[in-house]
């Protein structure tokens, strides 16, 4: 009894002790930001004297335009590609999981194979072809991809998911005289929130982390978005003042934390489904 | 359960096709086809044909033959690209999945706090690969940063650990270590699979921690652990940012932490020099595809399937 007692204290200290060591540095980081410049290489603690906002301000007016534009861009691109994996990589897991047509077994594999294809084996080609119809420095290279569900990821987990709704449903609605398009929105659609919720979060977080390709594809101050603009800001800084490169990872690091929060069930079902990525 | 089991059944044959409704889905797939054709497959086809010019976006591409891939060969700075790439995979990837199966064994079975832990541990593989966190790692392990502060306690001489090119490398894989929570929490799904019963059967019959480990658990947790070595693998082959960051563009000092990513990047979209970065892709590609194919053909000797 109490060496079993003893040996799960050890068991949560070892875990409470792992879990600090890990996410130290992070506190660390978010507790600096609110430190004068000068103090960040001298104080490796978590104990905040005093509340500077200083570091915040200044990180935040660094480059021109100011934070505000780069966190609006990497909004709209968000939200461009959230809307574009959810309405087109749904339509696609509807026809994997319901429908039966010529081919689907090849289909399907070549599908599982892209989840697979590393973005730098078709950036070259993808990156020309964009270019030359004029849509570098603009949203439209990283979102319309998107539309066109090449996410193939989200549309193995819809799948997963779709698979493991009752057919019955669909059978009753097609008896009733509904077509594909009706059971898609009308049923399926409806059954599946939780696989919409779970893409609407990894989506959201993977898009506001990206920095390859936006890095490749936006190049005008005014199109940056969060990761470019934070990257180009510490290249124009060099070690000058830890304090404001701080505050503006925590800004860029934020809204993923908030959307953990909300999102978290979601994600850890999703990862375990589907077997992440 | 995973992307990976659906190709082995594919291979196996599927259910037979009662009724076609080849309408339909063209309709519902059209999105998925046209960025298979625009987006995915097709470039990868173009890449390959760009892979025999030369072609820096203003000019015309030229065709020059198997240049661009006697190049490779030839290239030393891209043979160190590859030696820092493989040795990045090779070390990174199993410390990690250790991490992750270990920390995954602690929180199996009911452990109070579980949805705390398991949380905490998987914060760090969402932020991970983002500039912000490759920004506070040229802190931490630079000259006068955290890692050196705390070891100056202990009394014990810190150093540069970005700065210097023996060093820069392990930073990187420490990085890769410190996001073991995304695999840990399909450890966590594949643990929950394995019936109770067997471990009872086990301990009536007196087996140990260790031996039930082995003889239960590796097992039946094997298809779980190869998923999750080829799906890491590839993910490593592809790091990019935080390399980038941490040495500003260059893959300094003194190409040490030169991923395969950042070179193909710095050949094509800082020289524009697009026939090499296609052929690059290529080979990269081509590279993935046979650590993949040996992952599959080694998992015969080690993967325990129950069906």
């Amino acid at each position: 009894m109490t060496t079993e007692r003893l040996s799960r204290l050890a068991k949560h200290a070892g875990l409470v002790l792992i879990g600090f060591v890990m996410l130290y540095p992070v506190l660390w980081m978010v507790v600096s930001s609110l430190r004068p410049g000068d103090e960040i290489f001298r104080s490796p603690g978590l104990i905040l004297d005093s509340l500077q906002t200083e570091n915040y301000t200044e990180g935040w007016n660094a480059l021109t335009p100011s934070f505000g534009t780069y966190l609006l861009n990497s909004a709209i691109l968000v939200l461009g590609c959230i809307v574009g994996n959810l309405v087109s990589c749904s339509m696609a897991a509807y026809a994997f999981a319901r429908l039966q047509f010529t081919g689907k077994r090849w289909w399907f594999g070549i599908m599982l194979g892209t989840i697979m294809l590393p973005i730098h084996v078709i950036i070259v080609p993808q990156y020309v072809l964009f270019s030359n119809i004029g849509w570098v420095n603009t949203f439209l290279p990283l979102i319309v991809p998107k539309i066109l569900a090449t996410d193939a990821f989200f549309v193995f987990l819809m799948v997963q998911f779709i698979r493991g709704l009752p057919r019955e449903l669909d059978e009753a609605a097609r008896i009733d005289g509904c077509g594909h398009p009706r059971i898609f929105l009308r049923i399926v659609l409806p059954l599946m929130k939780p696989a919409l919720a779970a893409t609407t979060i990894f989506t959201f977080i993977w898009t506001w982390n990206d920095f390859f390709s936006q890095l490749i594809y936006l190049t005008d101050p005014e199109m940056y978005t969060v990761p470019v603009a934070l990257r180009s800001f510490v290249d124009s800084t060099v070690a000058t003042s830890w304090g404001s490169q701080f505050a503006m990872s925590v800004v860029s690091l934020l809204p993923i934390f908030l959307a953990f929060l909300i999102g978290q069930r979601y994600l850890v079902q999703g990862i375990a489904t589907t077997g992440g990525k | 359960m995973s992307a990976l089991d659906e190709l082995r059944g594919l291979r196996r044959g599927g259910a037979q096709v009662r009724k076609r409704d080849n309408r339909a889905a063209f309709w519902f797939l059209a999105p998925w086809f046209a960025g298979l054709l625009l987006v995915t497959v097709g470039p990868v086809l173009a890449s390959f044909g760009l892979g025999f010019t030369r072609y820096n976006l203003i000019q015309p591409p030229r065709l020059i033959g198997f240049d661009n891939f006697a190049r490779i060969l030839s290239d030393t700075r891209l043979h160190n690209a590859l030696r820092v790439t493989f040795t990045y995979v090779l070390v990174s990837v199993p410390l990690q999945l250790a991490c992750a199966l270990g920390v995954a064994l602690l929180l199996n079975r009911g452990l109070r706090g579980l949805a705390f832990y398991r949380s905490a541990f998987y914060l760090p593989s969402l932020l991970g690969s983002s500039v912000a966190i490759a920004v506070l790692w040229t802190q931490v392990f630079g000259t006068e940063g955290l890692v050196n502060r705390v070891l100056g306690f202990f009394g014990v001489e810190g150093k540069g650990w970005i700065s210097d090119p023996d060093t820069a490398l392990s930073t990187l894989i420490v990085l890769n270590v410190w996001t073991f929570g995304s695999p840990m929490i399909i450890f966590l799904a594949g643990l929950r699979q394995i019936p109770e019963v067997y471990y009872e059967a086990a301990a009536i019959d007196g087996a140990g921690r260790w031996s039930r480990f082995w003889r239960i658990t590796l097992p039946l947790l094997s298809p779980i652990l190869f998923f999750n070595l080829v799906l890491q693998i590839i993910h490593a082959f592809q790091s990019f940012t935080q390399a980038f960051v941490v040495s500003g563009g260059t893959g300094g000092p003194s190409d040490s932490t030169m991923f395969y990513t950042l070179y193909l990047y710095q050949q094509g979209f800082s020289r524009f020099d697009m026939g090499y970065a296609s052929a690059l892709a290529w080979f990269l590609l081509l590279i993935i595809a046979a650590f993949t194919a040996i992952n599959f053909w080694a998992a015969k000797f080690w993967v325990f399937y129950d069906d």
